[in-house]
């Protein structure tokens, strides 16, 4: 909380953009702490890595400093009080922290806790809700993050000319000559983070993890590819038009899937159609489905990066031509 | 009595930061922090209320009887992810308006526009 107050305070972006990183870090052990570990993995490798990676970027494209500006506090601070005011008044009427009668315990989650292992056969009931109960809100949301990043692309794509790369390659190489111990240390570790990304893929079904936080575990090793060999050489090893590819492919598989179950005479995402066994057909439909959901997350996610780079790349190139 | 109550207390104080940062500060690059303080909230929200007393996460294991709530952890956990995806859609468009005014202050793109009309 008080790193949100600093915050507030703070007109350097950069010093921001740092502290919405420390804060992330702090509400994913928060959310250890509240027994949400499959919340904590994602809010790790989100909100400590990737967004704090993104306003970065963005800040270099933006400016750094924010300008004192008039600004009426009187009245935003007068309007928060309320505001604040009013739902410190409604929480009265809520249910104690930890209690565990409280309305929300005593709905659907005891069907969950309790029979999730006999209809779906996984230990973690956050990845068979997910998956296999809500598997229709979590297609939505699949679908949402696909939006977002056909949004980004149409906002900042650039059409780059062959004879810029050269140009760029030549930049880049000059400049990275100096990171060689960074570049030799992530150079080893990029194929452990990828190899720690796949189990967090197929591993969800036991432990804490799944298709979101692997897509994001997986984009993290591309960016930092990205970042320390250039984004040429990286546009070299992942081609762009791949991996939209594969964003799209994402959403296809875990569309079809849904179709296959309703072309099999049963409702749309019921798993029990995908073979003889329902238990089986469960895990089947929980493991492709997962993976349509890493699939277009961790491409999502590099499409993003991709593109802001690319922006800023075109920028530069302009600064420099004028000077 | 009432000290049962503070962690919706400091959900509260948490969304109304993200509240102020995005009506009184004019960047937009601040805005769109703002938000994803004020979104952070709500997930703290969802988590605490997903808590219950003597509950450990919800994997299955034997031995264990009370687990803690995962249907707030699902939509959280998804949440999550959609948020980034749309807060990089507000930073690319405060990209472009950057390219398109030389200024990601309110009050400057305000006053292009008074300019142009």
């Amino acid at each position: 909380m008080t790193i949100a107050i600093a915050i507030v305070r703070m007109r350097d972006l950069l010093a921001v953009s740092m502290l919405l990183g420390i804060y992330g870090l702090l509400s994913a052990s928060f959310f250890v702490a509240m027994d949400a570990v499959d919340v904590a993995f994602t809010e790790a490798s989100v909100g400590a890595g990737i967004s704090t990676l993104l306003m970065l970027v963005a800040i270099t494209m933006t400016g750094r400093t924010e300008h004192p500006g008039r600004h009426k506090p009187g009245l935003a601070l007068f309007v928060v009080l309320i505001t604040g005011g009013l739902l410190i008044y409604g929480t009265l009427d809520m249910p104690y922290f930890g209690s565990a009668d409280a309305p929300i315990h005593l709905h659907v989650a005891p069907h969950y806790i309790n029979d999730s292992m006999q209809e779906i056969g996984v230990p973690n009931i956050v990845t068979s809700v997910l998956a296999s109960y809500r598997a229709f809100d979590t297609f939505g949301e699949v679908v949402v993050i696909f939006t977002a990043g056909m949004g980004v692309l149409a906002l900042l794509l650039v059409v780059r000319r062959p004879e810029d790369i050269n140009k760029i390659d030549s930049l880049n190489d000059s400049m990275h000559k100096e990171y060689l111990i960074l570049r030799i240390v992530v150079k080893m570790l990029i194929p452990f983070i990828l190899l720690y990304a796949f189990y967090v893929q197929f591993h969800g079904d036991f432990g804490p993890g799944g298709g979101f936080q692997a897509g994001v575990i997986f984009a993290a090793a591309i960016i930092l590819y990205a970042m320390l060999f250039g984004m040429s050489t990286a546009r070299r090893v992942i081609n762009q038009s791949v991996i939209q590819f594969f964003a799209a492919i994402g959403v296809l598989l875990y569309g079809s899937i849904g179709v296959v179950s309703l072309l099999n005479g049963k409702s749309f995402l019921d798993y029990s159609a995908l073979s003889a066994d329902p238990v089986a057909g469960q895990h089947l439909g929980i493991l492709l489905i997962e993976l349509g959901v890493g699939f277009t997350v961790a491409s999502v996610m590099v499409i993003i990066f991709f593109n802001f780079e690319g922006r800023r790349d075109i920028s530069q190139n302009k600064e420099i031509n004028k000077s | 009595m009432l000290m049962g109550l503070y962690n919706y207390w400091a959900v509260v104080v948490l969304m109304m930061i993200g509240f102020y940062i995005v009506i009184a500060h004019g960047n937009l690059i601040k805005k769109i922090v703002g938000l994803s303080i004020f979104q952070t909230s709500v997930f703290i929200f969802y988590i605490s209320m997903a808590k219950v007393d003597g509950g450990t996460a919800p994997i299955l294991a034997d031995g264990i009887e009370q687990y803690s709530n995962p249907l707030p952890h699902v939509l959280i956990l998804t949440a999550i992810v959609v948020g980034i995806a749309t807060t990089a859609v507000g930073l690319a468009l405060a990209v472009r308006i950057k390219e398109a005014y030389g200024s990601i202050e309110e009050e400057e793109i305000q006053k292009k526009d008074n300019l142009d009309c």
